[in-house]
């Protein structure tokens, strides 16, 4: 809760991340130039027109046709075809100094590759140069296996190449044994700062004393908890500003058996549909203090709140909705709103 | 092919932090569109264009329907690309004979992450992504490619930039405006060079839409529509390292098939987030020196992520009611380093 910050115009706004722990299956072609790459080495693919593409492509982008299985190596060494210099390189990015990205046309191929070289300052990169790749000493099938690529020595092809290029075969024995790689890691994580908007943050502001508002349609008076600004139906902003009640009654349930990270009650429990007296739209909340076979539509509860000194801008200052003793609402008065 | 025209414009201010939710920016601009249009609800067809991955929301582009008025249900479609390209299915849906009316809208909120490192992942997930390389890096690319093979300078580039910011001055809903000197902005430091920042657009949070209309609709509502005389979009490989990047293969092609060189051309609106963006795109239309590019300012003082292209095309509509151009190019891209591109061609009657 301390994470929330009301900003300009009391709008209200949250950290929000995106998490994909994607797992990816990479096919044949990819396979084999991931499974290279854990060697220390690099192919391309031989397409009909003879063209060497790198990396390797299931497909010819110029003729659409299969590019089949004629791979070669190529590299590691390469020529950069153009670059572009990073002043603040991002966590993620391959390198946490000032890098240059850069399109690298690898010896024997006929495209480009993007990867990050390591040059310490700008001034030493040039369009032209020759670079070679810096390997991860524990590869293990992924475009990370090269760490970055550095500039070239400019003395003889010897001065230390040699002694990388026997190394990465050793490994490659080593490894040789090993499965192809089939599948790769791409785990994908965003951070963002969620906003509110103008109306949900009234409503949170509400809440954060004890209140529900909702907001009334100016043109078909329906009125809406938690409300967004806008009538839906009418396609018209919602302004005027309605305080319901935080009792009201089911209209409809789910019994849930499965944890959630966002609802801190036991298993299982009643996700519901209430709809407050006063609103036409129900909001979404759960049900304590009930046996889980008495729960049904019509029935009437009342929200249970955080003590006072918690209370904050967030749906979490209900904990819960319970029972209260009156009499159901007959399903026809909540038709529209299941 | 049928008369299909734009009949009316509108857009959000295009603040570079805007705290509404996505209907609360939305819905004026719908609201105002529908307005000028002189159509009432409901359209024969509604499409729209968003990315749900800018803001961190899933079905953002859901809630959006809110500001469109989706009761009773509505023939409705969306695409995860800018607007443009949601116009041109309205504008195939009305050709197909489905439609007499359109509503076409898109928003995009880019202040809530950091667009360019969002934007890493519409790249090749296997060997690209991985490595998160930003938008504006790769856009540096290429700039880098385009200025070595042209012997421009960054000057060139500068210049454009302060034209742009200079034209912005009597657009109400650009980010960034005003008079800069070239001799003052290269003296910032760069942000991936050989790009600075006023080579590259602002983030900002924003909308618009657009009405379409066939035929005798378009004329009763309308005194000048702005009639599509051609429309096409054409797309090229995702890996960068295949493409020759210091030109636009399909923005050339595209506007071919648009028609662009049928006639004189008065005005282009070109969606070039990035100053060397804007050459490429004049040269592959063969657009020469008379033709006004970009007067409304352009992607580079506002550039509403998922709603820029279309803006342009509503800008250069624009241009068309008021009487100022007679025939007009609208562009609008997507992807990285231009790799898709659609171009719409104008006609006033």
């Amino acid at each position: 809760m301390s994470e929330i910050v009301s900003e300009e115009g009391g709008i209200l706004t949250a950290p929000h991340v995106l998490e994909y722990p994607y797992r990816r299956s990479v096919g044949p072609v990819l396979g084999r130039f991931f499974t290279e790459l854990r060697a220390g080495r690099i192919v391309g693919l031989r397409t009909q027109q003879g063209r060497v593409l790198a990396p390797p492509q299931e497909y010819d982008p110029e003729t659409g046709a299969a590019t089949g299985s004629d791979f070669v190596e190529i590299g590691p060494g390469g020529v950069v075809t153009t670059w572009s210099w990073v002043v603040r390189p991002r966590a993620k990015q391959p390198l946490d100094r000032p890098f240059a990205w850069a399109l690298v046309k690898l010896d024997g191929a006929d495209t480009a590759m993007l990867h990050a070289v390591d040059a310490g300052d700008l001034s030493r990169m040039r369009t032209g140069m020759r670079v070679r790749p810096r390997w991860r000493a524990e590869r293990v099938g992924h475009i990370h296996d090269i760490e970055c690529f550095e500039p070239e020595p400019q003395a003889t092809a010897d001065n230390g190449l040699g002694g990388e290029r026997q190394r990465a075969g050793e490994l490659a024995m080593a490894e040789e044994a090993q499965k192809p790689v089939t599948n790769i890691k791409t785990p994908m994580r965003l951070e963002y700062r969620y906003s509110a908007g103008i109306a949900t943050s009234r409503f949170l502001h509400g809440i954060a004393q004890g209140k529900i508002l909702g907001q009334r349609c100016p043109s078909c008076s329906k009125v809406y908890v938690p409300p967004r600004g806008s009538c839906p139906r009418c396609a018209v902003a919602t302004e005027e500003e309605v305080e319901l009640s935080d009792k009201g009654t089911i209209t409809t349930y789910a019994i849930v058996r499965v944890p959630s990270e966002s609802i801190d009650v036991p298993l299982p429990f009643a996700s519901v549909h209430v709809l407050l007296d006063g609103a036409d739209l129900p909001m979404f909340s759960v049900v304590q203090e009930c046996p889980l076979d008495q729960i049904r539509m019509g029935m009437r509860v009342q929200a249970v709140w955080v003590p006072r000194e918690q209370l904050g801008p967030t749906l979490q200052s209900i904990r819960y909705f319970k029972p209260i003793d009156e009499p159901d609402v007959p399903a026809e008065k909540l038709q529209e709103t299941v | 092919m049928r008369d299909v025209a734009i009949v009316s414009f509108a857009s959000a201010p295009n603040r570079r932090t805007d705290l509404r939710n996505e209907v609360e920016i939305l819905m004026p601009v719908v609201q105002e569109a529908v307005a000028r249009s002189g159509i009432a609800r409901p359209f024969d067809f509604t499409c729209s264009g968003s990315s749900d991955f800018l803001q961190g929301t899933p079905f953002a582009f859901v809630i959006a329907l809110d500001a469109a008025g989706a009761w009773p249900p509505i023939a409705e479609s969306h695409v995860e690309m800018d607007g443009a390209w949601a116009l041109y299915e309205a504008w195939v849906k009305i050709q197909a004979g489905q439609a007499e009316t359109a509503l076409v809208y898109a928003f995009g909120k880019s202040s809530p992450g950091d667009l360019p490192e969002v934007l890493a992942t519409q790249l090749d997930p296997y060997l690209v992504a991985p490595l998160w390389p930003d938008s504006v890096s790769l856009a540096a690319l290429q700039a880098r490619a385009w200025l070595e093979k042209t012997g421009n300078s960054e000057r060139d580039l500068a210049a454009i930039a302060v034209r742009s910011r200079r034209d912005a001055k009597a657009n109400p809903n650009a980010t960034l405006s005003g008079d800069f000197e070239i001799a003052k902005l290269l003296a910032e430091p760069y942000v991936a060079a050989p790009l600075r920042a006023h080579d590259c657009s602002p983030s900002c949070d924003g909308a618009v839409a657009v009405v379409l209309a066939a035929g005798d609709r378009a004329r009763g509502v309308c005194k000048r529509p702005a009639w599509i005389r051609g429309i096409d979009h054409r797309i090229e490989p995702h890996a960068l390292g295949m493409r020759d990047l210091t030109v636009s293969s399909s923005t050339r092609i595209a506007g071919e098939k648009a028609g662009v060189g049928n006639g004189a051309v008065d005005l282009a609106e070109l969606h070039a987030p990035f100053t060397h963006q804007e050459a490429i795109l004049r040269e592959a239309l063969g657009l020469g020196a008379g033709v006004a590019v970009n007067p409304s300012g352009g992607a580079l003082t506002a550039n509403p992520m998922m709603a820029a292209g279309l803006a342009r095309i509503g800008e250069a509509a624009s241009r068309i009611w008021d009487g100022s151009a007679r025939r007009a190019i609208a562009h609008a891209t997507s992807g990285p380093c231009l790799q898709q591109n659609l171009v719409c061609v104008l006609e006033g009657e």
